[in-house]
């Protein structure tokens, strides 16, 4: 006490000093400031930024989504001639972040004209844009957000543990892939136009976001239905079909024996009949004339 | 007669041959006790006519060669057995999984066996071929009319081997159980279950009980390395005894009679050249399966019934049932509790049945029709057989309909087309397809007809155009060089058919017995068969074609061998030793 004293009595010296009144005053803002850091609720730093890029997000939405989507997000039904209600676009309320990322970023959405399939095309938006978008959507109610890379990649773990995701992946993208997406991932029809596509080579976190929200006439895995670490297995098991060297040759697309009987006939009966043809065409001569034999 | 080793002297000692070299000496030892020099004496010299399209058939023997021999490889390490076991080997992304033991062996050839993946995607590629060539060949067959008398019995046998073949595929590619060939045992085990009344009976029976058992495999090994293949050679050996027996046909030409074969003998030429291609052969093979990806079974996993994949296609050859099968409408009858299943009935067990027996009368049908009993060694080319070659047209385009609906949903991803109006569009086209061809065919052969006679009586067209004195133009026709007209002119003339039977009356007023029905038939037929048909031309037509000929050349006599020059070199003759002149 006897100390505490001593040093105030010493600071108290300077009360008066020139400088005093400006301590004082820098002590306060601190004070304020960090007491404010400590008491006021969390998001509000982010708010003003987010609440800007929901602005952002909502201006674009307007001009490129609405005409489909509805000025809210609602969807919108049209009246048929005759008396039907078409689906024209369906709400986006609900559908989050990780929709909006997936549809945009591969260009997918805004479409450029609507139809069974919304095939993939050259990017309309900048990845600002794109968060922007996703930021409005997931304003306008709560839904999947967009999966971070730590959702997905096999860092920190174990060769072994590896090996094991790899396997399961497998067996999960059997049993719930392959039935539209094909063996390899090259696709395959749907009805009335619409194709499952090409999920060989595409980037991870489209291949999760496809899954979380299932675009198109996909079914979405909810986490409840594939969990997260079997979705990472899926696209571990993806990843490690196409870092594996082609062991039978060419691929032929990947597309099973319809490409492989097309193969046999052009590239197989072709060659051996121009065989054929070439050996009928030597053969022993008495004169260099050539006969009629 | 050989006079070398009869006695030239009246000497007390006979005479004896002389020492034979050390290759005479083997072959007269093989001689004396296997009695070959009788049988080589004639089979070594046999005459084969030489022509591309007759070595057709010998890509699908060689094919089966290549088979014989990488099939052979594959059995010493494939296990035909569904047991289940835990898969331990190299593969990464399917270690640890439980799998059938045949599943398992297919993966220890692909990926531990030194050569396993090769000898597998050759075996498999030959089989393709085996078959394309097969198929191939049936056509060369049909076209050029060597069905025909005395050779229907083979066209029988080629058939069968052609089942044969297709059904020695679907067992092979069944055989390695991942999931591709597991849909495909699955498919097999629906279309027996649509057949009425017995047909779970039948599945079960298969089976050795429920889909898939334990049996199907073993099962079809045995089918596969054993039954078939013993039938396939006991057929390719008869299929080949016969074409030694008939002799081989052969286009007509100048000193090609029925009654001869002109060709080259079978050792050294024959010999050699089928040998060659047999390299040739189990090169291309070799080629395909060192560099392009066949059944990739490593990818497809193991085969489980709860699973599926896109692009679950039969081999070729199985594909237009499939493609019958993918465009059917779906039919379905329910009497007294049975269902009746049209849909998969229709196109799986009826349709491919209808039409291999098509195939296999057709040789018959012809002869029926056309009434021709003849013995023809002499072949005929397509466009002298209208109605034939239209029919087999037809044929292949109702296949080539069937074969595009069987591969229906890769056709609609990669040309973005809507399966389903591909299939809308396909059920038209399969019956108004064939049609289509049938008409444009027949009227095309007979346009190749008309031109023939044209060139036959006109010459051909020289590409030389003269003029006049009066400043008209016209091009310059030549006459064929003798064998060429001989060629196109060697063949059959075809009956006329007019009136009707019943038509003719005898001295005595009563007309000729009709034959019932069936003759009316058989006529109407005929009529069809020979319908605007064109006739070669007569000796006269020909004749009179000649003069013609030698007047427009002595009209234009006056510009013989001026500035039009160096038309002989049009293809037509024989130019050795001819150059441009020098102007």
């Amino acid at each position: 006490m006897r100390l505490l004293n001593r040093s105030a009595g010493r600071l108290s010296r300077h009360r008066r000093g020139p400088l005093a009144g400006l301590a004082v005053v820098l002590l306060g803002l601190l004070m304020t400031g960090g007491l404010y850091t400590v008491f006021s609720p969390a998001q509000a730093g982010s708010a003003a930024s987010s609440e800007e890029q929901i602005a952002q997000g909502r201006e674009l939405f307007l001009v490129s989504c609405a005409f489909c989507h509805g000025q809210n997000g609602e969807g919108l039904r049209t009246q048929q001639g005759n008396g039907d209600e078409t689906q024209f676009g369906p709400t986006l309320v609900g559908v989050g972040a990780a929709a909006v990322d997936f549809q945009v970023s591969t260009g997918r959405m805004p479409m450029s004209r609507p139809g069974a399939q919304a095939p993939r095309k050259p990017v309309a938006f900048s990845d600002d844009e794109i968060a922007a978008l996703a930021a409005y959507v997931a304003s306008l109610g709560p839904g999947p957000a967009i999966p971070d890379e730590s959702d997905y990649s096999l860092e920190g773990m174990s060769d072994e543990e590896r090996q094991q995701a790899i396997t399961n992946g497998g067996q999960i993208f059997l049993t719930n892939c392959t039935a539209c997406h094909n063996f390899e991932g090259s696709g395959g029809a749907m009805p009335r136009g619409g194709a499952a596509p090409q999920i060989r080579g595409v980037e991870p976190r489209l291949i999760y976001e496809a899954m979380l929200t299932g675009p198109g006439q996909m079914d979405s895995f909810s986490n409840g239905n594939l969990s997260p670490e079997e979705k990472r297995d899926v696209i571990a098991y993806l990843g490690s079909m196409e870092d594996m060297p082609n062991y039978g040759g060419f691929g032929l697309g990947g597309l099973g024996p319809v490409v492989e009987g097309m193969v046999a006939w052009v590239f197989g009966i072709g060659l051996l009949v121009g065989a054929a043809v070439w050996i009928a065409a030597h053969t022993t001569r008495s004169t260099k004339k050539k006969v009629d034999a | 007669m050989d006079t070398t080793k009869v006695a030239k002297t009246n000497a007390t000692t006979a005479a004896t041959a002389k020492k034979p070299n050390r290759a005479g000496a083997v072959a007269g030892w093989a001689d004396e006790r296997l009695g070959l020099a009788t049988a080589m004496k004639k089979n070594l010299r046999k005459v084969f006519p030489d022509h591309w399209s007759f070595m057709l058939g010998e890509i699908a023997l060689w094919s089966f060669v290549v088979l014989l021999l990488t099939g052979v490889f594959l059995t010493l390490w494939f296990t035909p057995s569904m047991g289940e076991v835990q898969y331990n080997g190299s593969y990464d992304q399917l270690r640890g999984i439980h799998m059938s033991e045949a599943y398992a062996s297919s993966l220890r050839l692909s990926f531990d066996v030194r050569g396993g993946l090769l000898m597998r995607q050759m075996h498999h590629w030959a089989a393709m071929l085996f078959v394309a060539s097969m198929m191939v060949h049936l056509l060369r067959v049909w076209f050029t009319g060597a069905y025909r008398k005395p050779r229907e019995l083979n066209w029988v046998i080629g058939c069968l081997l052609l089942i044969l073949g297709t059904l020695e595929g679907f067992t092979g590619y069944s055989l390695p159980d991942d999931l591709l060939s597991g849909t495909g045992i699955r498919a097999a085990d629906g279309f027996v279950k649509a057949t009425p009344v017995v047909g779970s009976y039948m599945s079960f029976f298969m089976f050795g009980g429920e889909f898939p058992g334990e049996s199907i495999i073993p099962r079809l090994y045995t089918v596969h390395v054993l039954l078939i293949p013993g039938l396939l050679l006991a057929l390719i050996a008869a299929h080949m005894l016969l074409l030694v027996y008939h002799k081989h046909t052969q286009w007509p030409g100048p000193g090609r009679t029925e009654q001869n074969v002109v060709g080259f003998p079978m050792l050294p030429v024959y010999a050699a050249k089928a040998g060659g291609f047999f390299f040739m052969v189990f090169g291309v093979t070799a080629l395909m399966g060192a560099l392009f990806t066949i059944n990739p079974v490593w990818k497809y996993g193991p085969y489980d019934p709860s699973k599926v994949t896109a692009g679950s296609q039969p081999d070729w050859y199985m594909g237009w049932p499939d493609g019958a099968l993918r465009i059917m409408p779906g039919l379905e009858t329910h009497i007294w509790g049975i269902t009746i299943s049209w849909n998969v009935m229709l196109p799986i067990l009826i349709l491919p049945v209808v039409m291999f027996t098509i195939l296999l009368l057709l040789p018959f049908i012809d002869a029926w029709i056309t009434g021709d009993k003849r013995d023809h060694h002499l072949l005929e080319r397509p466009r002298n057989a209208p109605t034939r070659t239209a029919l087999m047209v037809a044929l292949m385009t109702m296949y080539g309909l069937f074969w595009i609906a069987g591969g229906n949903d890769i056709i609609a991803i990669k040309l973005h087309a809507s399966i389903n109006q591909i299939t809308y569009f396909l059920r038209v086209a399969v019956f108004v397809g064939p049609v289509i061809a049938f008409v444009v065919t027949r009227r095309w052969c007979i346009s190749l007809q008309r031109k023939d006679n044209e060139t036959l009586l006109h010459g051909y067209e020289t590409g030389i155009i003269m003029r006049s004195a009066e400043g008209g133009y016209s091009e310059r026709h030549l006459p064929l060089p003798e064998s060429r007209a001989y060629a196109i002119a060697a063949r059959d003339r075809d009956p006329v058919i007019d009136g009707h039977p019943g038509a003719e009356v005898d001295a005595n007023g009563v007309p000729a017995p009709t034959g019932g029905r069936l003759a009316a038939l058989r006529h109407r037929l005929r009529t069809v068969w020979y319908a605007d048909n064109v006739q070669k031309p007569t000796p006269a037509e020909l004749e009179e074609g000649h003069h013609h000929a030698e007047h427009e050349h002595e009209l234009q006599a006056p510009v013989e061998g001026h500035a039009a020059d160096g038309h002989q070199f049009d293809g037509h003759h024989a130019v050795e030793d001819e150059h441009l002149r020098s102007h």
